[in-house]
């Protein structure tokens, strides 16, 4: 097998590229790079149309490209990128997620021209910038941007190599520092969110980075393969593994969303469009822990009593501090913002159960999370009043009484997200639970249990507030979504659905898909 | 019997509930009807089952199971024993009671009536899911799934502070159901060590060994659950607030049939899977159990609100099922049984006057009647004698179970026996103090003079509400064999599971399987 190493020395090989197997990755890369062609030779008129298609079209043929792989596992491109199970999985989440933002981000019928403004660069607050609200352009180059950081999400799930893997990193985050300073209304908050995470972001990268360096000094490669066995056999310095692998975490982690790492959720998912929100909540997620799952099982399985007590305080840490702030939010996308930290903290809990089951309740619970978070942000679109999103909570009373499909389904997201029964929520929790006690992390699962306690009461609220409250004089309208979101909703509702009830393929998938190659 | 008759009758009202939903906006009347028809069928089917039910024949009867998620080892298992049996019947027969009460009340205000009979119909299937479940797991998704409909209906149809009691209700329920989901999951993975392969399947879990230590602290959060939804002291705070909020139809659904599945799980779980453990905690469970009997009842006594009064004595009575339950007598044991089912029928029937009461008054106050009984000598009659079946009075059905309890307590716990007979002396006093001041003395005549609308006695719809249960109060104090026959082998079987026999005289108790 060819390391880094030996690409690095004196006598460069091209690497042998298995196009089929990379083709997802190819296919989503292409489509991007198509995007920016687009948006250079094709009229502004015609932009929106074809790039919605473009991306759709270019999603589904990665989705095929995706199944027709499943049959393989390879390592391939030099050794720098894995075709296994879990990194198919992931992909094909990421994939089919992905698809669903692009349908939101596609809507333009609830704000003329959509949820994009049409020149970010403009001063916020001068008067053209005024003008652009009611303008019914839009960036187009929103969706080639979605295009690169779902390619880079692929391969951050499916490298095999921490410099690769860091290449992927930065290719997803760019695009989506951009995407976040993109909202049509309250371009401040836009603003202030892009540059936090941007700012956030490079901190975080840097640590990546660096923990990258470090353990390359210890291990005398970043193959993952390499660093696995250098764990296993080597006498060098401790001392360099463990502050490398905490720097790599502290990377990881921040993409993951997890305390203390967290800090910019709220922000950001409050200030980005709330498609693109969508998109970090669902599709981000799968590619970071898909990232962090790979990281420990493949690379520091054998160092695993040194890590994970850390992991495991950190996933205690998460739970509970996401489900105590979440109780005080008046916001709706800050809510969701702590309920998907809490869920990160679930996640880890699947992950620090280190056996098979952790691996493959895992993959599921980001499957069928993503779904559903989606939806309920597919919602908060469609809430609206003049200033566009009615995102503060108390615009949401008696919502239930103005529009009861809406709020109805809306309600099932929030049980879902609270872990009731015949939702998608309850199977994920039970799967990821039962990995964690049959990896002997007991303690993990009370403070689990607890924190879906205290949780429940904000999605409880949001409940209250929708079908018990009186509506207020001057409250929002719910718009009837156009062709996308409906599309959006009704996806999100049914795997919401369909996954807490009959979730047996999917679970059988994730089973199938839950082994690491090495 | 075979064939799919459990699946079939536990899917029916969910059916019910579908169509109703998809009914046009204004047929009240159409969904109130087909609602109440609905249900009984659902009332034959039942009584087909109860009909075809073997008393000496199996454990579990009317048996089938079907695929669900292999990977959790969890099947859609159904069967029956005695005890969900007669739990069945009092769903069967409450429902289309608490539906023909409910024909007014649900059209007041701007709520919708067809989601209101929606509702109640997917209540039911959540109940009949809860007893027909013989998988641990499935039992979970219904015991956790009725919360839904039970919240909206207190949320959206109930008092002026149903807000607030819908999600009391709602959180104390879902923070014991999730303690128990710990201990579901825990119990699936020792079923994983010990069995080689993970299973919820009643019958496998219940043979298996378990640690000590695992058992007890497994144990602990089913009881928490249980205990919450009983409710038991220190639990019970919810249920006041929310039997006095809900309206009259769901709130006899709430403390006749939804408050049981606590004492059901008692029996069903708690009981035969973790034997040791039981035996450990039934002090605990025993002490607890006449702390609510005698605290409850006398909170009922200071009680002015009649809804909320009903409230406090189902907690009361509850202390008496858990200690008939955890005395590991069989008469004790069955006596918790029949209590479930008679507490049902009197409390149930309790509440219902109580409704015709408020329907005409506007008002579950105590104070703002007075004298009542000259006005309605109907409806009179039915509250003394609902009421008097609800302080346990010879000739009524709550006399026998009582005395059943108390008598298996006794014969375990002679100390515990005599304090929890004390409840029975408050039972009388809150329940006769409440009659005195809404019936009895002058006519309060602030009734009479703002020429408020006139007091009508018992209408017939009414009659044919409160009818049945009286007679049902009647007949079981009287003649309680049938359902003690259906119930006893079930509740000999479970005692079986624990590792007791009824003490005989200076035998001491805790013997080993």
């Amino acid at each position: 097998m060819s390391t880094a190493v030996d690409v690095l020395a004196a006598d460069i090989q091209a690497p042998k590229l298995d196009y089929a197997a990379l083709s997802p990755i190819l296919i989503l890369l292409g489509a991007a790079c198509v995007g920016i062609l687009i948006e250079a030779f094709v009229p502004r008129r015609a932009r929106h149309f074809v790039q919605v298609v473009l991306s759709l079209v270019g999603l589904a043929a990665a989705f095929v490209a995706v199944v027709l792989v499943a049959q393989r596992e390879v390592i391939t491109a030099g050794g720098a990128i894995v075709i296994d199970g879990p990194a198919l999985f992931l992909s094909g989440s990421i994939i089919v997620l992905g698809a669903i933002s692009v349908l939101l981000m596609a809507e333009r019928s609830l704000d003329a021209g959509g949820s994009f403004v049409a020149q970010a660069a403009v001063v916020a607050g001068s008067p053209p910038d005024r003008r652009l609200a009611s303008e019914p352009t839009s960036h187009t180059e929103a969706f080639p941007l979605a295009m690169f950081a779902l390619a880079g999400m692929l391969v951050f799930v499916s490298s095999n190599d921490l410099l690769i893997m860091f290449i992927g990193l930065e290719v997803l985050s760019l695009p989506l520092y951009l995407l976040c300073a993109l909202a049509r209304r309250r371009r401040l908050l836009s603003q202030e969110a892009a540059v936090k995470y941007f700012l956030l972001g490079a901190f975080a990268s840097a640590f990546f980075l660096y923990g990258v360096a470090l353990i390359y000094g210890y291990a005398g490669a970043v193959d993952l393969a390499a660093i696995h066995d250098a764990v296993n056999g080597s006498a060098a310095n401790d001392a360099l593994l463990f502050i490398g692998l905490a720097m790599l975490l502290i990377g990881l982690l921040f993409k993951a969303g997890v305390v203390p790492f967290h800090s910019w959720t709220p922000d950001v998912y409050q200030g980005a469009p709330t498609p693109v929100t969508a998109l970090m909540a669902a599709c981000t997620k799968v590619a970071a822990f898909g990232a962090i799952l790979r990281v420990f099982y493949v690379a520091f399985q054998s160092t695993k009593w040194d890590w994970r007590p850390v992991l495991i305080g950190i996933a205690m840490l998460t739970m509970v501090v996401g489900a105590v702030l979440a109780v005080t939010q008046t916001d709706i996308k800050r809510l969701l913002a702590y309920s998907s930290i809490a869920n990160a903290g679930f996640i880890l809990t699947g992950v620090v159960a280190l056996n098979d089951r952790g691996v493959s309740s895992t993959l599921f619970y980001l499957a069928a999370y993503g779904f559903t978070t989606i939806g309920a942000f597919a919602v908060v679109m469609l809430v609206r009043d003049a200033d566009g999103e009615a995102t503060h909570l108390s615009r949401w009373a008696g919502l239930g009484r103005r529009s009861p499909l809406y709020a109805g389904v809306m309600t099932l997201f929030l049980l879902a997200f609270a872990g009731l029964p015949l939702t998608s929520g309850f199977i994920s929790k039970f799967a990821v639970f039962a990995a964690a006690i049959d990896g002997d992390a007991v303690s993990l699962v009370i403070v689990g249990v607890i924190a879906s306690m205290v949780l429940a009461f904000p999605y409880l609220r949001v409940i209250v507030l929708m079908y018990l409250s009186d509506p207020a004089e001057d409250g929002p309208t719910v718009s009837v979504p156009g062709g996308f979101t409906a599309a959006a909703l009704t996806i999100g509702v049914l795997a919401t659905l369909a996954l807490g009830v009959v979730p047996t393929q999917l679970l059988d998938l994730a089973g199938q898909a839950a082994q690491f190659v090495r | 019997m075979n064939g799919p008759w459990l699946p079939v009758l536990t899917a029916l009202p969910l059916v019910g509930a579908i169509v109703l939903a998809f009914l046009p906006k204004g047929a009240d009347r159409l969904a109130k009807l087909l609602a109440l028809g609905w249900s009984l069928v659902v009332l034959v089917l039942t009584i087909v089952v109860c009909a075809n039910f073997d008393p000496d024949g199996d454990r579990f009867q009317f048996v089938t199971s079907y695929t669900w998620i292999p990977q959790f080892g969890t099947r859609l298992a159904f069967g029956v024993d005695g005890i969900a049996l007669v739990m069945l019947a009092l769903i069967a027969v409450l429902t289309p009671i608490v539906l023909l009460a409910s024909w007014h009340e649900s059209g007041q205000g701007r709520r919708s009536v067809k989601t209101y009979y929606a509702l109640m119909l997917a209540l039911q299937t959540c109940m009949i899911g809860v007893f027909v479940a013989t998988d641990v797991f499935f039992f979970y998704v219904f015991f956790e799934a009725m919360l839904v409909p039970m919240y909206f209906l207190i949320g959206s149809y109930g008092g002026p502070k149903r807000q607030y009691a819908a999600v009391k209700f709602f959180l104390y329920s879902l923070v014991g159901g999730l303690f128990m989901l710990a201990s579901v999951i825990a119990l699936y993975v020792v079923s994983v060590r010990e069995l080689g392969e993970g299973t919820f399947a009643f019958d496998k879990l219940a043979g298996m060994d378990m640690s000590t230590t695992a058992g007890r602290w497994i144990w602990l959060g089913f009881f928490v659950a249980f205990a919450v939804k009983a409710p038991l002291f220190p639990f019970h705070t919810w249920l006041p607030d929310a039997g006095g909020q809900a309206p009259i139809g769901a709130a006899v659904l709430l403390v006749g049939v939804l408050d049981k599945v606590g004492t059901f799980g008692f029996l069903r779980y708690n009981l035969p899977l973790f034997p040791e453990a039981s035996r450990f905690f039934a002090p605990l469970v025993i002490v607890l159990g006449i702390i609510g009997i005698l605290y409850a009842a006398l909170l009922a006594i200071g009680q002015n609100d009649m809804k909320r009064l009903v409230s406090y004595t189902s907690v009361a009575h509850f202390g008496f099922i858990a200690i008939g339950v955890f005395a590991f007598t069989t008469q004790g044991g069955s006596g918790a049984v029949l209590y479930m089912v008679n507490h049902g029928i009197a409390t149930g029937a309790l509440f219902l006057v109580v409704g015709f009461l408020i329907a005409r008054r506007g008002s579950a106050l105590i104070a703002d009647y007075g004298g009542v009984g000259r006005l309605v000598p109907w409806i009179y009659g039915a509250f003394f004698v609902t009421g008097m079946a609800s302080l346990a009075l010879p000739m009524t059905n709550s006399f026998v179970s009582e005395f059943l309890v108390l008598l298996g307590v006794f014969s375990r716990n002679p100390v515990a026996g005599v304090v929890a007979t004390l409840g029975i002396v408050v039972a009388a006093l809150y329940v006769l103090w409440m009659i005195q001041r809404t019936m009895h003395g002058p006519t309060n005549p602030k009734l009479l003079e703002e020429g408020s609308p006139k007091w009508r006695d018992l209408s017939r719809r009414e009659a044919w509400v409160i009818a049945p249960l009286l007679v049902l109060i009647i007949g079981l104090g009287v003649y309680p064999k049938p359902l003690l026959d259906v119930i006893n082998p079930a509740v000999k079987a479970t005692l079986t599971d624990v590792g007791q026999q009824d003490p005989q005289p200076s035998e001491v108790a805790g013997g080993n399987r």
